[in-house]
């Protein structure tokens, strides 16, 4: 016994000397609520903190963990990564928003960052993706190729982003086609395979031609290649889960915004913010046009363009709501707040949403 | 050739009766030991960081109560479900039932304050989760539906109920149209034991309570006695004039309650709002912790402090030494497992005989 | 393809895994053992069948590698179940836990790589029959296996000598101990088909229905599988009813969303939950139909007196 707590000893000491060796370095912390391995949301937030990792070599080191469910255990496990010496800590997911701005009032010289939330303080920032720009080319595309005229939308949850999603890719698809349509079936989950392929068989067999995805899993691409229709990917480049299917992805970018607040602690010029960045800014970046014609291709390169130069903003009026009403006049565009709680649909959406 | 035989013991043994759960856990280490030496690391490091090293800071300790919390408060009601031969494993929906059943009040009359608000909505979760587990019992003394079964789709259909009732008409209206409540009134918030040094709430101290009157209750009331008879030999509890039908009423009524508790303390203890999710498995874990606890309230309170451990244990794990945290669950399921094996040593012996020795006896 | 031929082979391909799984779990009942732990067992056949496929590239070897991981999985169980005497019910919750917590970590290192998928039958002529045509000529292998398995196990069941034993060892262990039957041996062989049938279960979901590899992707399927033997009343047939039923209410809910009827989805998804529910109680009802062919020795433990 007394040789295994002796053990046990040198062990903890071995462990304290290894963090105090890394005291120098700027430690970041990163929380993820899935396997970093989904091809998903967490890949990208891994990617993100690979790039970090890469651009500043020796001056940081990064710990994450690991599906950290959200609710109580996300406290704890942010408190430990601030007890464990990070300095600065990015939670990724929307429902970690309490727990960060809870344990930043325990760590006031730890700068959180929050992905998609809306609460800040002196020392946690909130940063978010304009996403639905990439929907609105998503949208002119489908309309281009869709010789049904109709698109199936897998969605996970009916929340903002994904219903922001939904709206902006009907709005692209109308400037093409007035009459298009979309199919839309909730999945319910994020990341369910399983679900999720039989969500775009049911679309497929009711006719959607091209298949678009808010959720997580490659399984809707592989249905969408097995079926010989077209598919848009989600979150990462899912090329090789269709090389004849894929179209384009919205690819989330967040590698340039972590190098760029880690530089911020290391200068000491790190300011809380909330920032909403889209593709002007590189956090949405569409992966390769493939599998359609150039024209087609042209056109997507250009609406691209338009959103990136700020020429375009996918939701300017004139936009009807499904019901009829107006929501915004010719030439108004909607504010950030608006898009950011979005819950209704635009004037075409076939579907209905939890009130 | 070699075979295993076993003997049944006349009475069974006292002394495996305790040191069971102990061998259990010596093999669940050593298990571990050689698990974390396939994966290429130091195997005492790792097994440091799991058992200890969440012990070592007062922080942490409070962090071990809180998830410890419902998992014995789940466990407890349980064992009386388990002791009668009540395979509920629907806990799930039963700790979300008194979530949901809890919450009316602080959600949808967040202007009703006041000191009565907390004990009623600790009366309310019990009524929810006894309500949801009301459900498998009534079907399976009126219908002899099978208990197992139904209570688990009930966790699904819970799931889905509570994931549409926060989506929709619970939604914190000022919340940006986020799938959460309102964060709960201050007099809606389960208090924390000692909050200068951390963040453990009343929960634990009410699991506290709840495994002491169930121990009391099994080892010194007529009750208790009946539950075992009946969970033994149900002809035998027949003979005794015991009413099969109505004992699983009462443990899935008990159980069904803690859960719910389980459910309101963590909702409003640990969280402060009510969400799509709010139990990582608690449910389901607790089922081994209530094995791992022999059945006993009493052991169950140790039990769902090591099954804690090897939840907080994981994480630690994960930053110093970048081990997966899906290690701990493999722990869980081996621990649950060794010690259902080591069980078996209080009721028989066991042999290792060689088919050699064993024609050489027949032949004598 | 009509579009009801088409939702045909999505609820085929729905409900394969169902009924593979709950056949393999009726012969380890009719011997009398009650194993909880066809959700561990199956998602052990998932990501072994996934890997060993996606390594060596070929879907059979994964099928294979998932039906070996299968009832190596429930050998663990027979042998504590079995040998040990320990209770039926918590090693099985035991066994899901474990094949839960030991498949991801298995599987941590091919999440989001493509896998191998199992290709359909393709017979000139005959698949490209109308109507029909795919559904009886081009579907994957391991659906014409679930065909042969239903048929198989019927008549092994009620035809055969084995299956007579068998069907004795559930019924009255001590007396068919009596006789001399090898009661545990027998039990150990109902259990490891069982655990191959889940495995093979698994691999279908890794191989044919989604191509790829996640955590925790059999969702609740080995516990539906469960569900269909107490809803069959141990009647290999009414588990083929059963499992096609129950694909048909799962995907019918997505059709009735994507036809934009408006309910909450939440309640869609929970309707298959339901539907098992209400229809074991309308089973269970009938008393002496259920009491007809239930295993009178399913969950007891044995010993036998030396």
């Amino acid at each position: 016994m007394k040789k295994l707590m002796m053990a046990l000893t040198m062990a903890a000491s071995f462990a304290l000397a290894g963090s105090a060796h890394a005291a120098d370095k700027l430690k970041v912390g990163f929380i993820y609520i899935g396997p970093p391995g989904d091809f998903g949301w967490t890949y990208q937030h891994d990617q993100g903190r690979k790039q970090l990792e890469k651009e500043l070599g020796d001056k940081v080191e990064t710990t994450f963990l690991e599906n950290v469910p959200e609710g109580a255990d996300a406290e704890r496990a942010i408190e430990r990564l601030a007890r464990s010496g990070n300095k600065l800590i990015f939670t990724t997911s929307f429902g970690y928003m309490d727990a960060t701005v809870k344990v930043a009032q325990k760590f006031p010289n730890v700068k959180f960052e929050h992905a998609t939330g809306y609460k800040t303080a002196d020392n946690v920032a909130v940063y978010n993706s304009r996403f639905y720009e990439g929907r609105y080319v998503q949208g002119v595309i489908a309309a281009k190729l869709s010789k049904t005229g109709v698109a199936g939308y897998i969605g996970s949850f009916p929340i903002p982003e994904v219903v922001e999603g939904i709206n902006s890719f009907m709005l692209g698809a109308q400037s093409v086609n007035p009459n298009f349509k979309i199919k839309v079936i909730w999945a319910n989950s994020w990341f369910d395979p399983a679900k999720e392929a039989d969500a775009a068989k049911a679309l497929v067999d009711q006719g959607v031609d091209i298949i678009t995805q808010h959720t997580d899993s490659t399984a809707p691409m592989q249905v969408a290649s097995e079926r010989k229709i077209k598919a848009f990917g989600q979150a990462s480049d899912m090329i090789k889960f269709g090389p004849e299917t894929q179209l384009t992805s919205i690819v989330d970018n967040w590698g340039p915004y972590y190098v760029e607040r880690a530089k911020a602690v290391l200068d000491g010029t790190w300011k809380s913010h909330n920032v909403f960045e889209g593709m002007h800014e590189g956090l949405v970046v569409m992966a390769p046009y493939t599998n359609m014609p150039d024209d087609v291709k042209k056109l997507a390169e250009e609406t691209q363009a338009k959103i990136t130069s700020g020429e375009l903003k996918p939701f300017t009026g004139p936009i009807k709501k499904q019901d009829g009403s107006e929501w915004l006049k010719a030439g108004e565009t909607a504010d950030d707040k608006t898009i950011l709680s979005m819950n209704f649909y635009v004037a075409g959406v076939d579907d209905k949403l939890p009130q | 050739m070699m075979r295993i035989e076993i003997v049944k013991r006349p009475q069974h043994s006292a002394l495996f009766s305790a040191l069971s759960p102990f061998i259990a856990l010596l093999l669940t280490l050593i298990a571990g030991a050689v698990l974390f030496s396939i994966l290429g690391k130091n195997p005492v490091s790792a097994l440091y960081s799991y058992f200890i090293e969440p012990l070592t800071e007062v922080w942490s300790i409070h962090e071990l109560l809180i998830k410890a919390a419902p998992l014995i408060l789940i466990a407890v009601g349980l064992s009386v479900c388990f002791l009668s031969n009540n395979w509920n494993i629907g806990a799930e929906g039963q700790l979300i039932a008194g979530g949901i059943a809890g919450s009316i009040l602080p959600v949808v009359f967040p202007d009703f304050q006041g000191w009565y608000v907390l004990p009623l909505m600790l009366l309310l979760s019990m009524a929810g989760g006894m309500a949801y587990a009301t459900i498998p019992a009534y079907l399976k003394v009126r219908f002899n539906t099978n208990e197992i079964l139904t209570s688990l789709m009930l966790v699904y259909v819970a799931q889905l109920f509570l994931d549409w009732l926060v989506r929709g008409p619970w939604r914190n209206p000022q919340g940006y149209n986020f799938p959460e409540t309102v964060q709960f009134n201050e007099s809606a918030i389960l208090p924390a034991i000692w909050a200068e040094s951390g963040r453990a709430h009343w929960g634990f101290i009410l699991a506290l309570i709840a495994a002491v009157i169930v121990w009391f209750m099994l080892s010194r009331t007529l009750n208790g006695f009946e539950i075992k008879v009946l969970g033994r030999s149900a002809r035998a509890g027949r003979f005794a004039g015991f009413s099969a039908g109505k004992l699983t009423f009462f443990a899935f009524l008990i159980s069904g309650a803690l859960a719910g508790l389980a459910g309101i303390a963590e909702v409003s203890g640990a969280v402060g709002q009510l969400r799509t999710s709010i139990s990582p498995g608690y449910g389901f874990t607790a089922i081994i912790v209530a094995f791992l606890g022999r059945l006993n309230p009493l052991g169950i309170i140790a039990a769902g402090l090591v099954l804690a451990l090897s939840y907080l244990g994981g994480e630690a794990a994960q930053i110093s030494l970048g081990i997966s945290e899906k290690s701990a669950r493999i722990f869980q399921g081996i621990i649950l497992f060794f010690v259902l094996a080591s069980d078996t040593l209080i009721y028989y012996r066991i042999r290792i005989v060689s088919r050699l020795s064993d024609t050489a006896l027949k032949g004598a | 393809m009509t579009m009801f031929e088409a939702i045909l082979l999505t609820v085929a391909t729905a409900a394969t895994p169902l009924l593979i799984a709950a056949l393999g779990e009726l012969v380890v009942e009719r011997s009398g053992v009650l194993n909880l732990g066809v959700e561990g067992m199956m998602i052990m056949g998932a990501v072994c069948g996934f890997a060993a496929a996606q390594q060596t590239g070929s879907a059979w070897i994964g099928m294979f590698a998932g039906i070996l991981a299968g009832a190596a999985s429930s050998l663990l169980f027979g042998f504590l179940t079995l040998t040990l005497v320990t209770n039926q019910v918590a090693t099985g919750l035991a066994l899901t836990l474990l094949g839960l917590g030991a498949s991801a970590m298995i599987g941590e290192t091919f999440v989001g790589l493509p896998g191998v998928k199992m290709e359909s039958l393709y017979i000139p002529f005959l698949t490209d029959l109308p109507y029909v045509g795919k559904f009886l000529f081009g579907q994957d292998p391991i659906f014409y296996i679930s065909i042969l398995l239903t048929i198989g196990v019927t008549w092994f069941l009620f035809k055969t000598r084995a299956g007579l034993t068998l069907r004795a060892v559930g019924d009255n262990h001590t007396s068919a101990h009596a006789l001399g039957v090898p009661v545990v041996r027998i039990r150990y062989l109902a259990v490891l088909f069982g655990g191959a049938c889940a495995g093979l279960a698994g691999a279908q979901l890794s191989l044919v229905y989604v191509p790829q590899w996640v955590e925790n992707m059999t969702a609740g399927r080995g516990w539906i599988a469960l569900a269909l033997v107490v809803f069959a009343s141990w009647r290999p047939w009414r588990i083929f009813a059963g499992a096609y039923l129950f694909g048909a209410v799962s995907i019918g809910q997505l059709h009735a969303q994507a036809l934009g009827i408006g309910i909450p989805s939440q309640f869609m998804s929970s309707l298959p939950y339901l539907a098992t529910i209400i229809v074991l109680v309308l089973i269970s009802r009938n008393k002496r139909l259920t009491l007809m062919n239930t295993p009178t020795s399913l969950g007891k433990p044995f010993v036998p007196d030396r």
